[in-house]
């Protein structure tokens, strides 16, 4: 077992990897309540193409599988898992994203026996034609709700925009249509290939005595047995610089316009500290640009083209990286044009260096802030270790940053063929 | 556990609780008054016109930017109800320096800077400044406009609408859209005067301090004037339920919501509150209650299907997302679930779960400085004082017998449907 000692944060990390390929990182909290574990695949919703464990040909599977067997996986034999976690005092969980699936529980008591059940449950998949037929009206529910929520529906419509041929466009759940075609032999297809150990994290953060925890995983893991660890071949989707389609209008059951530009980001870095440079790089300048503390963000407010709901995120995985910017207005055209306007003039101005310091006070507070959070410690330590980066560099590549990187990330970034516009306005419904 | 140690400073209830668990310091700042139609627009807007300006800082800008200078210290607002009060909550959270390279001290700067927005507002001609409050004044409008394009916050409105009728806690927490124009720099600043004198005001105060030293500088920064250290409150109104009332909405939505609302007639005060906690938690509170497993895993219809409660109203809400066509299947869904619960048809087992997830939730809670403050703050609304560990041991000892007897104390009162346009119930 290996110790990472951060000394500034007063953090102490311990990490080991398993025989059969598993990484398993025990984060000690002194004076928590909460034992918070996580259980992760690096497979999300992106991962449609690939060659199944032990054949030798690329296959396309229906669009939502990744979350159907999310869904699945909590069904046993003998009953649901949640029945379990509960039993045992804990509250349990999952999610899939566009690269991840995520297990996870949170529990003041029991914590071994928990994180038994957690490692063991998602090791034992159990799928019968019954049980999935079943799940298709939960999450034909689920998706209904999506279709219902305009922000989710502007999000998407944003990201179809931006992206041709790339599969970070289909929504995460599928549709009605596609998950109609899931079976159970489907569900074990992507199982086998994308839940071996060798493509897992279990990150434990508590106040938890990290030699017991990591004896327990050991153990638990000794007693199972896996094929060797394979690597994964993904289909490799070509995609376009520029922007799939500049403008995209969706009318729905709404009363207050929403707008949302998309910028898509040219060079993306697969891993590393030069990935997470670029991620902080482009964060730094949707703060600088955006943040409430900037004059655009005041003009736009005291002009009355945003509100409250104005809000600017960026989002990178190994192979994309896209910002989103915009949020509620009266006036969905103006707002866009004032929104690319700034950011296809910010390379004639020089960089105030006071106001990038002041950003970065700020990520670096909100970085502290989000150490108080297990939930954040947990699922942000998997996705940059999925990416061979660690949280706990965040700290110095912010303050590494210069203003030379900033403008170097605009120039890639802030050219109008990289911009998407979606928008959801009121329908004419006539009630 | 963590203690709580409260002492009064120039009427004002200073709630600290010292801890090192966090790499950050909490402040809650809270003022409650009654619920009532003449002041819910003006509180609506208050807190969000202290925010964009102090006299040190009179623009949101600057303030903003101040914000950032102390490492991006954070500072929102919001408005709840709870019960028939009406409150206003305004937070600052801010690095604790000793995780920082830079060692200057912030908490004292926080702590004036909360003073601040709550005694030195930005101010021109001795009222508020006109171009905040004109701003502040569109962005209220467009928070209750909001609520129509979320159709789950909607649904959820329109029941309490339709169910509290004529009761104060049919008003919205974020004020009534036809009140707002009628708010001038003046009325707004006068009824900010009122308020300082006559709210109920709580400040808590969470992290790695020294109490003494931090009980001090509230002491020099929070001087109120003709202040007296009030406590009011304000009676729930109670209803006598005569008929079920069935409210169907159409709209072209592809989801159904279906919200359906009871009254508990138990509030936080009562004897019975516990065992309404562990009620709920059978009912629908969680992933392994009555709703969860009939309505969602065992039938089909939905993706959510759970129970809340407000808890100082005595009100205990359904809702579940369904299908249009299948509204009479889960209507009676729920309500079977319901007269289970009334004939004690629940096992040991699924009262030692839910007690287990109850006590879980609440230690998970006090976690977070923001949860730690909404549960102490229950002890503020209420009269009756609940200490933490009397509420884990009081759970503890919850019977069945106790469970039914809140059961059938229970009474449904309206079932709201939001459905869409072609097909009907």
């Amino acid at each position: 077992m290996e110790k990472l000692f951060y000394e500034q944060l007063q953090e102490e990390l311990y990490y080991e990897k398993m025989p059969n390929g598993l990484d398993v990182y025990i984060l000690p909290k002194k004076g928590f309540n909460k034992t918070y574990a996580t259980f992760t695949t690096k497979y999300g919703s992106i991962d449609n193409q690939f060659v199944p464990l032990g054949q030798t040909e690329m296959k396309r599977v229906p669009d939502g599988i990744a979350h159907f067997l999310e869904h699945k996986l909590f069904e046993k034999e003998d009953g649901d898992v949640f029945q379990q976690f509960s039993k045992q005092g804990a509250s349990a969980n999952a999610f899939t994203s566009f690269t991840r699936t995520a297990y996870l529980f949170s529990s003041t008591t029991n914590v071994e026996k928990n994180l038994e059940t957690l490692i063991d449950f998602v090791q034992s998949p159990y799928f019968t034609d019954k049980t999935v037929e079943k799940e298709k009206g939960i999450i034909g529910q689920e998706i209904r709700m999506y279709d219902d929520n305009p922000d989710w529906r502007l999000y998407f419509g944003t990201i179809q925009s931006m992206y041709k041929n790339h599969p970070v466009r289909i929504d995460i759940a599928g549709t009605v249509e596609s998950i109609a075609e899931i079976t159970k032999e489907l569900l074990y297809e992507c199982y086998e290939t994308f839940y071996h150990p060798s493509n897992m994290l279990l990150f434990v953060v508590g106040p938890v005595d990290q030699e017991k925890i990591m004896q327990q995983i050991r153990d638990n893991q000794a007693r199972k047995s896996f094929k060797p660890a394979a690597e994964i071949k993904r289909f490799v989707y070509s995609e376009p610089k520029e922007v799939a389609q500049a403008k995209q209008v969706i009318p729905m059951n709404v009363q207050t316009p929403k707008c949302l530009v998309g910028i898509k980001a040219k060079n993306v870095a697969q891993i590393g500290k030069d990935k997470l440079k670029h991620e902080l790089t482009m964060n730094v300048l949707l703060d600088y640009l955006f943040g409430k503390s900037s004059p655009h963000y005041e003009r736009l407010y005291s002009d009355g083209l945003i509100d409250e709901t104005f809000s600017y995120d960026y989002t990178e995985e190994t192979e994309f990286g896209f910002a989103v910017v915009g949020g509620d207005t009266a006036e969905p055209d103006r707002l866009t044009d004032e929104l690319k306007k700034i950011m296809l003039t910010f390379r004639e101005h020089s960089l105030d260096e006071q106001d990038l310091e002041r950003v970065k006070k700020k990520k670096i507070g909100a970085f502290l802030r989000s150490l108080n959070s297990p939930e954040y410690i947990a699922n942000q330590f998997t996705r940059y270790a999925f990416h061979q980066v660690s949280l706990f560099d965040i700290v110095s590549v912010l303050e590494s940053l210069t203003c030379q990187d900033i403008e170097q990330v605009a120039n890639e970034c802030f050219n109008e063929s990289q911009f998407s516009v979606c928008q959801v306005v009121p329908k004419n419904t006539g009630n | 556990m963590l203690k709580e140690k409260i002492t009064a400073v120039n009427g004002l209830n200073v709630h600290t609780i010292q801890t090192d668990k966090y790499k950050t310091n909490t402040l809650v700042f809270k003022m409650k008054a009654p619920l009532t139609k003449e002041t819910v627009t003006q509180r609506a807007l208050l807190p969000y016109v202290l925010q964009s300006g102090t006299k040190t800082y009179p623009t949101a800008t600057a303030l903003r930017s101040y914000l950032d200078e102390l490492y991006g210290a954070t500072l929102n607002v919001d408005l709840t109800k709870k019960g028939e009060q009406h409150i206003i909550t305004i937070r600052v959270d801010i690095a604790n320096e000793k995780f920082l390279k830079d060692s200057s001290p912030l908490l004292n700067k926080a702590v004036q800077l909360l003073s601040d927005i709550i005694l030195q507002p930005a101010l021109e001609n001795g009222e508020f400044v006109a171009k905040i409050v004109e701003q502040e004044k569109r962005a209220l409008k467009q928070r209750i406009q909001s609520v129509y394009d979320d159709k789950m916050r909607y649904a959820n409105l329109r029941l309490v609408e339709e169910m509290c009728k004529g009761e104060p806690y049919a008003l919205h927490v974020d004020g009534e859209l036809e009140d707002v124009d009628a708010i001038t720099t003046k009325s707004l600043y006068n009824y900010y005067q009122k308020a300082l004198q006559e709210d109920e005001m709580d400040l808590y105060i969470i992290g790695d301090i020294d109490e003494i030293e931090v009980l001090d500088l509230v002491k020099s920064h929070f001087q109120f004037e003709n202040r007296a250290a009030a406590h009011r409150k304000s009676p729930i109104t109670k209803k006598t339920i005569t008929n079920v009332n069935e409210v169907i909405e159409k709209q072209d939505v592809k989801q159904g919501k279906l919200n359906i609302g009871y009254r508990t007639n138990i509030t936080y005060e009562d004897d019975q509150y516990y065992a309404l906690q562990v009620f709920n938690g059978i009912f629908g509170g969680f992933s392994h209650s009555k709703l969860f497993i009939n309505v969602r895993e065992k039938a089909s219809l939905a993706y959510y299907a759970a129970s809340r409660l407000e808890s100082h109203k005595g009100l205990l809400m359904v809702m579940s997302g369904i299908e249009p066509s299948n509204y009479d299947k889960a209507v009676n869904i729920i309500k079977e679930q319901m007269e289970a619960m009334k004939k004690g048809a629940f096992t040991d087992e699924e009262m030692v779960q839910t007690k287990a997830v109850i006590r879980n939730q609440l230690l998970e809670t006090l976690d977070t400085p923001r949860g730690l403050v909404e549960v102490l703050y229950h002890n503020v609304v209420s009269e009756r004082k609940r200490p933490v560990d009397e509420w884990i041991a009081a759970i503890e000892k919850v019977t069945c017998e106790e469970i039914m007897e809140v059961a059938n104390q229970i009474e449904l009162d309206t079932i709201y449907f939001l459905t869409g346009m072609e097909e009907g119930k």
